[in-house]
Parts: structure tokens; sequence; C-alpha cells
């Protein structure tokens, strides 16, 4: 029976369901991951980008674009309806300019977009955008970075830093983790790259970074620059793995002693047999409780 | 009345408009711009029915940036003067038509070439080497013929237009005053016609006389 409730998109299941809708976020997650992320002065967009094929011209395939000036959006999902939402999306920025004579501002453009997902979901003969999109930017006249995500229902809310599409919990996960506050340029580059490598084995070749510094100032990061910072991550992740090596070796030859220590003298305790080899127990289960505290985040 | 000039030389073009705006027989304003840059080579000198020269120019302007925006390249010269013209003669055609006279000018950086349009609100479009609308149809064209010649250089070029203000001044008994561009390879600059050597003051105020280029490039997206 409830498989009718998703043929017509605009019929709701009994129990509330818009299955088109739910389907098309299975479209996003589906769709190569999208990084953005809010430093104190500049926002950073990163997108796992597919390799080319072979005999394909890489530079034809965006998933980063400009929709004016000042306003970058990336997208997860289908590609073919993102082009679609960004030429909409462009010609509601030049529109903006001719009636106002002023720029969108970010929340204006996100509202725009997301209000164009929405009419997706409520009208008849259509199906919904298959793409999440993180727009960033900076509001004309302005220092502050922004940071908006949109749904394929037409939500959208802002972010400190946000991610979408294949494997975006995880990168979220590692971004709540691992977000400060107060995020130098530089800072927000690496953390970008470095939750990124979280979902991207491949590593710099296939992530592309857009810098975003102030109003109308984006540059995309050079391969280069990119295997730098990559290379520059996967050794400090080394040096703390290395750390972790050494503690746990520390710790082994700890308990090793503690055990010996407990085993050796068992004639002094031989009024009290059972009570020896509790208390070793529980003075070994501290030392490891110790190392795993010191260890910190390198152990989770 | 109005009146602009466009005339184009080796490797530039000069645009210049007069700048009074008013109705009728009154001047209520001596100050008023009337080239719109539209690209960092490419600009354009519009007069006709107040309001809709504002109107048609910020729209055209708003247009040629989304097609770069959409098309991560600029529309060069002849690809605009087409796309205006057709845009006028669709308009004339409409219920309500704008009234727009306008001179496209335009240093395509690709092939080094320079370029100008005539362009009426009729629509029709001319590809010209000098040309004026306004009075200065009636009164300069003439000196334009006798004093330019194929390939002149920035300070001839600039000599002509003097000479060609210097006629409307003579002959007409309105006063004007001209606002003057210089599009080349480098940009487009400002020119005051008033200085006794125009080019030399443009080149020693290099960036000051720059005109701000409204759409500048957008390349992100684009890795080689």
């Amino acid at each position: 029976m409830s498989r009718s409730y998703d043929r017509a998109l605009t019929v709701f299941s009994p129990d509330g369901h818009l299955f088109q809708v739910e389907y098309a976020l299975e479209a996003v997650k589906r769709g190569t991951c999208a990084v953005g992320v809010r430093g104190n002065s500049v926002v950073v967009l990163g997108v796992e980008k597919k390799s080319a094929l072979q005999l394909q011209d890489p530079r034809t395939v965006r998933k980063v674009a400009m929709l004016d000036d000042h306003v970058c959006i990336a997208f997860a999902g289908l590609t073919a309806d993102g082009r679609i939402l960004i030429d909409k999306a462009r010609v509601e920025c030049q529109s903006h300019r001719l009636t106002v004579e002023d720029p969108v501002s970010i929340e204006y453009i996100t509202k725009h977009i997301a209000g164009i997902q929405q009419k997706y979901t409520q009208s008849g003969g259509v199906r919904p955008f298959g793409i999440s999109t993180l727009i960033v930017g900076f509001d004309p006249n302005d220092k502050i970075p922004r940071l908006y995500m949109t749904e394929p229902s037409g939500i959208y809310s802002a972010w400190k830093a946000c991610a979408v599409g294949r494997s975006s919990k995880t990168v979220r996960e590692f971004l709540e983790k691992n977000y400060p506050e107060d995020l130098s340029r530089d800072d927000t580059i690496k953390l970008t790259i470095k939750s990124l490598l979280e979902v991207v084995q491949t590593g710099a070749k296939n992530i592309e970074i857009s810098v975003m510094e102030r109003y109308g100032v984006v540059t995309a990061l050079e391969q280069s620059e990119i295997e730098k910072i990559v290379a520059q991550i996967e050794s400090e992740k080394e040096a703390d793995a290395e750390k972790k090596r050494q503690r746990v070796a520390q710790t082994q030859a700890g308990q090793a002693s503690m055990a010996m220590g407990s085993a050796l003298p068992p004639s002094a305790a031989a009024g009290n047999e059972t009570e020896t080899p509790a208390s070793g127990g529980e003075a070994a289960g501290t030392a490891a409780g110790t190392a795993g505290d010191a260890t910190g985040s390198g152990i989770q | 009345m109005e009146c602009s000039f466009g005339l184009t030389g080796k490797d530039f073009v000069l645009l210049a408009a007069d700048t009074s705006a008013g109705r009728s027989i009154i001047q209520m304003k001596d100050d008023e711009n009337k080239i719109k840059a539209l690209g960092p080579h490419i600009a354009m000198a519009y007069g006709g029915e107040a309001g809709d020269t504002n109107n048609f120019a910020d729209f055209v302007d708003r247009n040629l940036r989304l097609y770069q925006i959409r098309n991560h390249t600029p529309l060069l010269p002849a690809a605009a003067s087409a796309w205006i013209r057709r845009s006028l003669a669709e308009s004339l055609r409409s219920r309500h038509p704008y009234s727009v006279n306008l001179m496209l000018a335009g240093f395509d950086i690709t092939d080094s070439t320079s370029h100008l349009y005539w362009i009426d609100y009729l629509g029709t479009k001319a590809i010209v080497p000098y040309a004026a609308h306004g009075l200065g149809q009636y009164l300069a064209l003439s000196t334009m013929d006798k004093w330019w010649t194929e390939g002149v250089d920035k300070r001839e070029g600039i000599e002509i237009l003097k000479k060609c203000v210097d006629e409307v001044g003579k002959r007409s008994t309105l006063k004007f005053k001209f606002n003057c561009i210089l599009i080349d390879a480098s940009g487009i600059h400002h020119i005051n016609l008033d200085s006794s050597d125009p080019i030399a003051e443009m080149e020693q105020a290099g960036k000051a006389a720059e005109v701000i280029n409204p759409n500048p490039p957008l390349d992100v997206g684009i890795t080689a």
C-alpha cells in the first residue's frame, strides 16, 4: 500500500513523509563530499573531486562555482541539478543588482536558493533537486565570513563549519571535535583539508580548495599548495602516532612490572591470597586509564 | 540636446559624451556621466530619453555580467554589440520601447583590435571608424571626415576629438562640457580634454586615471 506514496511527489505518506524528498537526500549522500569552514576572517570551501577519466578534460568538471563577485557555492549530489540551480541563482544575483543597485547578501541568496528547492517539493510534475549546497561569501561592506547550507527539502541554516555529501557525517563529527574558535587563514585551510582527508583516501590530487579572503577576493589553491599542506598534516599525524606508540609501550612496560610486582611476593600475602591479585589488577587498570587520558583524542 | 563622439585609432578607442542633463531648454545638471564601463576593455556612451538611458545601460551591464559569470568568459566587443542591437530591436517591437542611442567602444585583447559600433534606438548597428550621436552628427562628422586617417595614434586621435568639440562649441548656441575615456590594451582611462597634453596627463596619473572595472574576472572553479 505505502508504495503508492512515492509516486506523486506532492502526496504525503500516512506517517507524514515526502518520500521523494527523502530519496533526494539519498542522492546527496551519493555525491562527493563538500566542506565549508568559517575562520575569523576567511571562509574556505573544500571539495572532493572525482579523478577525471584518462581522456577527459578535468577543467570541465566543476563542483565549485561563483554566483557573483562575492558569493561562492559548492554542492553535493546530482551535478546536472546543481548546474540548473546555480544558473537560477546567478540570474537572481544580477537581477537583484539591477533592481536595488546592491549586490545580494549571502543570506538573501541562500534563502532564494532554498526557496527554489522548496518549490520543487510542492509543485506538480516536478521532482526535487538532488543536491545540498554550501554557500559562502561576504556581505557587501562587511568583514564577517558567512557559511550557509541548503537541502533538497528547502531547509537552510548557517554554520561555523559544515559538510555535505558522501560521508558527511564523519566529516561533520570530525569538525565538531576539532573546530576551535578564532581560526586564522592558514588554520582554516588546514582544518578544511584535514577534515576532507577523513573521507578522501587518495589525498591531495582529489581535493580542491577555494579560499574567500574578503568581499570579492577568491582564490583557488594550487595543487602544489594543497600537496604541501597534506604532507604537513601527514607528518603531524605520523608524529602523533609515534608518540602514541611510545606511550603504549611505556604503559605495557608499566603493566608488566606491576604484574611482576604483585606476583613477586606470594609468601608475604600468604594469609590473604585473594586480595593480592585483586589489588594488582586494579593498579594495572589505573595505569591503563591514565595512559588513555594522556594520549587523549589519539586513541579515539 | 546631446552630443557624443567615438573614434578608433591604431591600438585604442576614444569615447566622448557631453555631461548635460535637462528637459527642453532647461539644464538641470552639467556633470552627468553618460559613459558606462561594461568590462575591463569595453564601454558605451549613451543618450536619448532620460530614464530610459540609465535603465537600459544598467540592463546591458547586468546582462553582460551574467554572461561572463555563466560562461567564464566575457563577451567580446563584436558579440556585445550584437546583443545590444538585438535588445534594442526587440524592445522597439514591444509595448514600451527603449529610446536610447549609443556608441559601443571596445578593445579586443585577443587580437589587439579596436572596435567602435554606432547603434540607435531603431536597432541599427554600424561598424564605424569614427561616429557621432546628437548634435555632433550634424556639426562634426565633416571634421572627422577631414582629419581622421587609418591608424591615427593616441595624440592625433585626441587632437581630432578636440577639433570636433571646438566645432560644436563654435557652431552651436549650446555650451557643452565633455566627458572622455580612452580604451587600450591596458584598460579604460579617463581623459581630460582641457589639458594641453591629455595623453601625458593620463600616463602620468597612471592608476588614478583608470576607470574602475566594474566587472572583474571570476575564475574560481577553473583549474588548469
